[in-house]
């Protein structure tokens, strides 16, 4: 799939660029580490409501920030371990 | 387990195309199949997650892993299109003195059991962020441009690739492959630019690839795209995956892929040369 063809092929892309700088240099000058202190915090209590269900590996748990613009969204992902007979 | 095969991609010069080839040649790499992580060595000014398209996704970074603040897991950002393909981003800290030696090598070694390639984006210069790329490589990709001082620092990264490296420390000798990047063809001709001859001669380093000057580069990095996720058929995207596969270890000839001109422009072009 050509990307490319999404943003049109007049030049659109530098309008791409200026969106993603902008809302980058907004963030960063924003950023305090916040995020990781958040980020860091959120996983171990999911950590630990899914391990009172599930055994999981502590590494088999992502989490994912995507940030863009005004919305920040947050990514779970936890591997489970292959479901034994019950 | 995998071993991880580990390139530095560095060139001692900056702007010649360092992060641009680190990316086009992880994506392609993960386009094969395999697993791949690209690092971003360049701390205090990282750039990498942007020519990738993970600046706003990025949480933790080379610097909280080596500090033990992050676990290696957490730090990687998956890619959004190929779910085989990670980036280990580089920190925005002034602190020059942020990645220590015995941080960078269990870093580096943790990641071997993880991936099949680990391609190290090194900063410019021939300082510590540069060494600290280069140390525990297994090959090196050295980026120049058809151009005098980029020829001549990247004779001085070598001279460091066979001095300050683990595989020189312990006698062996680091496989090099050359590449050349914003080469303009018809300038070539015109002897008005060191064609790669030139440059292959002066370095003694095999040719891996030769990257035509082109504005599909800067298009995709605008959109965060590697150049060869953007538009596979550009002329750039083509030398990168030809170079890929050399690293693989294929034996196909090196060729310069063209930019496709108009029939207007191919006669004109005819005239004028």
């Amino acid at each position: 799939m050509n990307i490319l063809s999404l943003f049109g092929k007049r030049g659109e892309s530098a309008s791409v660029a200026n969106n993603r700088l902008q809302i980058l240099l907004a963030h960063e000058l924003a950023d305090d580490g916040s995020d990781a202190v958040l980020i860091s915090s959120l996983r171990e209590d999911i950590l630990a409501v899914v391990a009172k269900r599930v055994e999981i590996d502590p590494d088999s748990v992502r989490l994912e920030m995507d940030r863009s613009g005004d919305v920040t969204t947050l990514g779970i992902d936890i591997e489970l371990p292959a479901a034994k007979a019950s | 387990m995998s071993n991880a095969t580990v390139v530095v991609v560095t060139s001692g010069k900056g702007g010649v195309g360092k992060t641009t080839t680190t990316a086009a040649i992880a994506s392609a790499l993960a386009k094969e199949g395999y697993q791949v992580c690209a690092i971003d060595f360049d701390v205090g000014l990282r750039n990498l997650d942007l020519i990738m398209g993970a600046e706003r996704r990025v949480v933790f970074d080379l610097v909280n892993v080596v500090r033990g603040e992050a676990s290696i897991k957490q730090a990687l950002v998956r890619d959004k299109k190929l779910n085989n393909l990670y980036l280990l981003p580089a920190s925005q800290t002034r602190d020059k003195d942020a990645l220590t030696e015995e941080g960078v090598e269990a870093v580096i070694s943790e990641l071997r059991g993880y991936f099949d390639w680990v391609i190290c984006d090194s900063p410019a210069g021939i300082e510590r962020g540069a060494t600290l790329a280069m140390r525990h490589a297994d090959e090196a990709i050295i980026v120049s441009n058809p151009e005098v001082s980029s020829v001549r620092d990247c004779d001085r990264i070598i001279g460091l690739l066979d001095a300050k490296t683990k595989i020189a420390e312990d006698g062996g000798r680091m496989p090099k492959h050359l590449m050349i990047t914003r080469y303009d063809t018809d300038r070539a001709k015109t002897g008005d630019m060191l064609a790669t001859d030139d440059v292959v001669d002066i370095l003694s380093v095999p040719l891996i690839g030769v990257v035509p000057e082109s504005k599909d580069v800067l298009k995709a990095s605008n959109v965060g795209l590697p150049v060869t996720l953007s538009d596979e058929n550009s002329p750039p995207a083509k030398a990168y995956q030809e170079a890929t596969r050399r690293l693989l270890g294929e034996n196909i000839p090196v060729t310069i892929p063209e930019e496709k001109k108009s029939l207007f422009g191919k006669l004109f072009k005819g005239r004028a040369a």
